[in-house]
């Protein structure tokens, strides 16, 4: 007789373990170990010569030129003017953002004539509008600014009134209840639940305020990390161009490490 | 602080959700709303609170609200509303803030209020650490802080599971004898009505209309779990809306 028509006779079996997994865990220093070794593998090919010194520089060399340009103090007198550019014109963009994005998620005027306004201006490479802002704002700093401030601006927009519709309208019924004035329901309940969604889209409007400060310095500009890069390029010099972009990099890790560090004292209710 | 409904009616749209509706909610009395669901008993406590307009009819007060009163009708709801960017003791100084009570004023309040529902330990806590019967504490120190005239109840209990209720109802009694208050609460669960209500006003379903107004005279304190009067009431308002909860049950929604 087979084993299943006696089913009492046969051992206990433990039951097999099926669940688990999909979960996303903390895995540290795997990210560095990914980079040293891609670093490493580079370092590698191109000392082998498996990979040609017209397609990649050597890793050391970039490190070396990065070092020269830190002691010659040529890296400060590029990465001042970007830095003051990128903050002045993500801090217009933002704030303007910020505020035009509010005004939408409040009053039903501004929701209806400025999304479509936004959605139609959004899609617009700025980069193209350059020249426009050079006539405008003039060759200096100004057109940098307003690039920079425009192209934070549309994506800062849409996420502020996306976080200001988002907030439970539960609580703003529970902030009438008690007759809270028009001003302590925004201040109070309606910007601190919006907090979140205007970060992470901070998040992404200032990477893209990176990417067109490189762009505006190097449409006109006599010293930035923009104008180096370009430099670089133009000399095919690969060794100061990766040294130039891994600046970037940085400032780009930098930017989000603030992100992070507001998201850090502004939410610390959330975590 | 009386409230008198005055010939209240609501239309959605198409939709009847209250016909004519006619009531006084004497103070010092907790008055329980109950009826199938849909039957737009939630509604009629927006209404109260002025949070919706009736289509017709008015919601009258009589009198004026006692001394030191801030906000003469303060609701406690179902979801608790409470912001998860403040502690405990922030969501309650919220409400006290707009009447410009800070400081040391402020803290005598909150203190007490706080010591009146047993959180005096959690004063500091976010909301997201609290259990949702905890939370339910929180928003009805909320309320308790602003001094009400009348609490609107909407199925505060509701969200929470049988053994949490059950203690919450016996801290909302102590509190009521304590300093009995008016309160209107909105429930579906009849337990829960002829334990805590000295009136309990049955609509029938949509169109919410009063059916049947029952008064219950024992003192709060005496009604206890399976008291047989109170089983006998229990039975009657069941007997009252069974066959109305099933036809309410199976009707579409049409929202």
């Amino acid at each position: 007789m087979s084993d299943a028509a006696a089913p009492r006779q046969s051992e206990p079996v433990e039951i097999r373990f099926r669940g688990g997994g999909f979960i996303p865990r903390k895995r540290r220093w795997i990210g560095i170990v990914v980079f040293v070794a891609l670093v490493a593998l580079i370092e590698w090919g191109t000392r082998t010569g498996i990979i040609s010194p017209l397609t990649l520089p050597k890793p050391s060399d970039i490190l070396a030129t990065f070092g020269e340009l830190w002691q010659s103090g040529l890296l400060f007198k590029h990465l001042a003017p970007s830095l003051s550019r990128l903050a002045v014109g993500a801090a217009l963009g933002a704030s303007a953002g910020i505020g035009v994005g509010i005004l939408i998620g409040l009053f039903s005027y501004f929701r209806e004539g400025l999304v479509p306004l936004v959605a139609a201006i959004f899609p617009i490479p700025k980069i193209a509008l350059l020249p426009l802002f050079v006539i405008w704002f003039g060759i200096g700093e100004g057109s940098k600014y307003a690039l920079i401030a425009f192209g934070t601006f549309t994506p800062t927009v849409v996420a502020t009134y996306g976080a200001v519709d988002n907030v439970d309208r539960s609580l703003i019924r529970m902030g009438q209840s008690f007759g809270l004035s028009w001003l302590s329901i925004v201040g109070k309940i309606v910007l601190p639940g919006a907090m979140p969604g205007i970060l992470s889209g901070l998040r992404i409007s200032l990477a893209i305020a990176i990417i067109l400060l490189v762009a505006a310095e190097m449409l006109g500009a006599q010293y930035g990390i923009g104008a180096y890069i370009l430099e670089a390029g133009s000399l095919y010099d690969l060794e100061r161009l990766f040294a130039g972009v891994v600046v970037l990099s940085l400032l780009g890790l930098l930017t989000s490490g603030l992100i992070g560090l507001a998201e850090r004292r502004l939410l610390d209710w959330r975590t | 602080m009386d409230i008198r409904l005055d010939g209240i009616s609501h239309t959605y749209g198409e939709t009847e959700v209250l016909r004519d509706i006619s009531q006084d909610i004497p103070s010092g009395r907790i008055v329980c709303l109950i009826g199938p669901s849909g039957c737009g008993k939630s509604t009629l406590l927006r209404f109260i609170g002025g949070l919706e307009r009736p289509s017709e009819g008015r919601v009258l007060q009589l009198g004026e609200p006692p001394p030191g009163c801030l906000n003469p009708l303060t609701f406690v709801f179902q979801d608790f509303s409470l912001l998860p960017w403040r502690s405990v003791r922030g969501n309650v100084s919220l409400v006290l803030e707009d009447h410009g009570i800070r400081g040391s004023r402020a803290k005598e309040i909150i203190s007490d209020v706080l010591e009146r529902t047993k959180l005096s330990d959690f004063a500091r806590a976010w909301p997201k650490q609290l259990s949702g019967g905890m939370k339910q504490r929180v928003a009805i120190a909320r309320a308790l802080a602003v001094n009400p005239a009348v609490m609107l109840m909407d199925e505060p209990f509701s969200a929470l599971d049988s053994q949490t209720r059950e203690l919450l109802m016996d801290d909302l009694i102590a509190l009521w004898e304590r300093q009995p208050f008016t309160a209107v609460y909105v429930t579906h669960n009849l337990a829960e009505a002829v334990r805590l209500g000295h009136r309990i006003i049955v609509l029938s379903r949509r169109p919410g209309m009063v059916r049947r107004v029952i008064d219950i005279d024992m003192p709060l304190s005496e009604r206890s779990y399976g008291n047989p009067d109170l089983q006998h009431t229990r039975q009657q308002l069941w007997d009252l809306m069974r066959e109305e909860a099933r036809a309410a049950d199976e009707e579409l929604q049409n929202v």
